[in-house]
């Protein structure tokens, strides 16, 4: 694909997993993009970050989860999953409780990086 | 970047996490619920004037006339729709749902 077609494309994570179909929904889009090879990354900020805590079974909820899903993210070549390091002291999380790798930046060099996108995409 | 707001601030994150990351320079939109955040009493009346000091601030007139909210804080700048538009040419947008 020629440079120019590449978009930078940000999906920025703000709520709690099960609760709403926003993060199930916003995943399905994040991997439709990335299949068209754009520069796609994802934030996790506020409750969103609850998105990528180990151990989570939704099987007495009856509903499918999605830890595979954000598991499978690196073969679609999403390797830009960023966390917002205010939003982990708030709620007293730290990179050992996730289960994906993650990179951690504060809320400014975030900022700064969504101003550099072409497309942010809120979920 | 445009940043536009649609929540109260007292029922989501949106406007403080929105002021955590926004960039000096940026337009702050608030439209919807959001423009309680413009009214100048109640708890965040003071962070928003603060933020004034980097970034321009936005309400949508027809959401504020709507709730009745007419005593702003000193700075925000009223727009109709057109000035919507306007702010919508010049920037991207992120959307703070």
């Amino acid at each position: 694909m020629e440079e120019e077609n590449v978009k930078k494309i940000m999906h920025i994570v703000r709520r709690a997993p099960h609760g709403t179909i926003y993060t199930y929904e916003g995943l399905e889009m994040v991997l439709i993009m990335a299949s068209y090879d754009q520069d796609v990354s994802m934030t996790f900020l506020g409750d969103g970050l609850y998105s990528l805590v180990k151990d989570q079974d939704t099987s007495e909820i009856e509903i499918k989860g999605f830890m595979k899903t954000l598991g499978v993210l690196e073969d679609y070549d999403v390797e830009k999953i960023y966390v917002d390091k205010e939003s982990m002291e708030e709620r007293g999380l730290t990179s050992e409780d996730f289960f994906i790798p993650v990179e951690v930046f504060t809320s400014a060099e975030l900022g700064k990086m969504m101003a550099e996108q072409d497309v942010i995409v809120p979920q | 970047m445009l940043h536009t707001i649609n929540k109260s601030p007292f029922q989501s994150d949106s406007l403080s996490t929105c002021l955590r990351c926004v960039q000096g320079g940026e337009p702050i939109l608030l439209i919807e619920d959001a423009v309680y955040a413009a009214a100048n009493r109640g708890k965040f009346a003071e962070q928003v004037q603060g933020q004034m000091a980097s970034n321009p601030i936005y309400a949508l007139s027809g959401d504020l006339k709507a709730r009745g909210v007419s005593s702003l804080i000193d700075g925000v700048t009223v727009i109709d729709y057109e000035g919507f538009v306007e702010l919508v040419e010049q920037h991207q947008v992120n959307s703070w749902l």
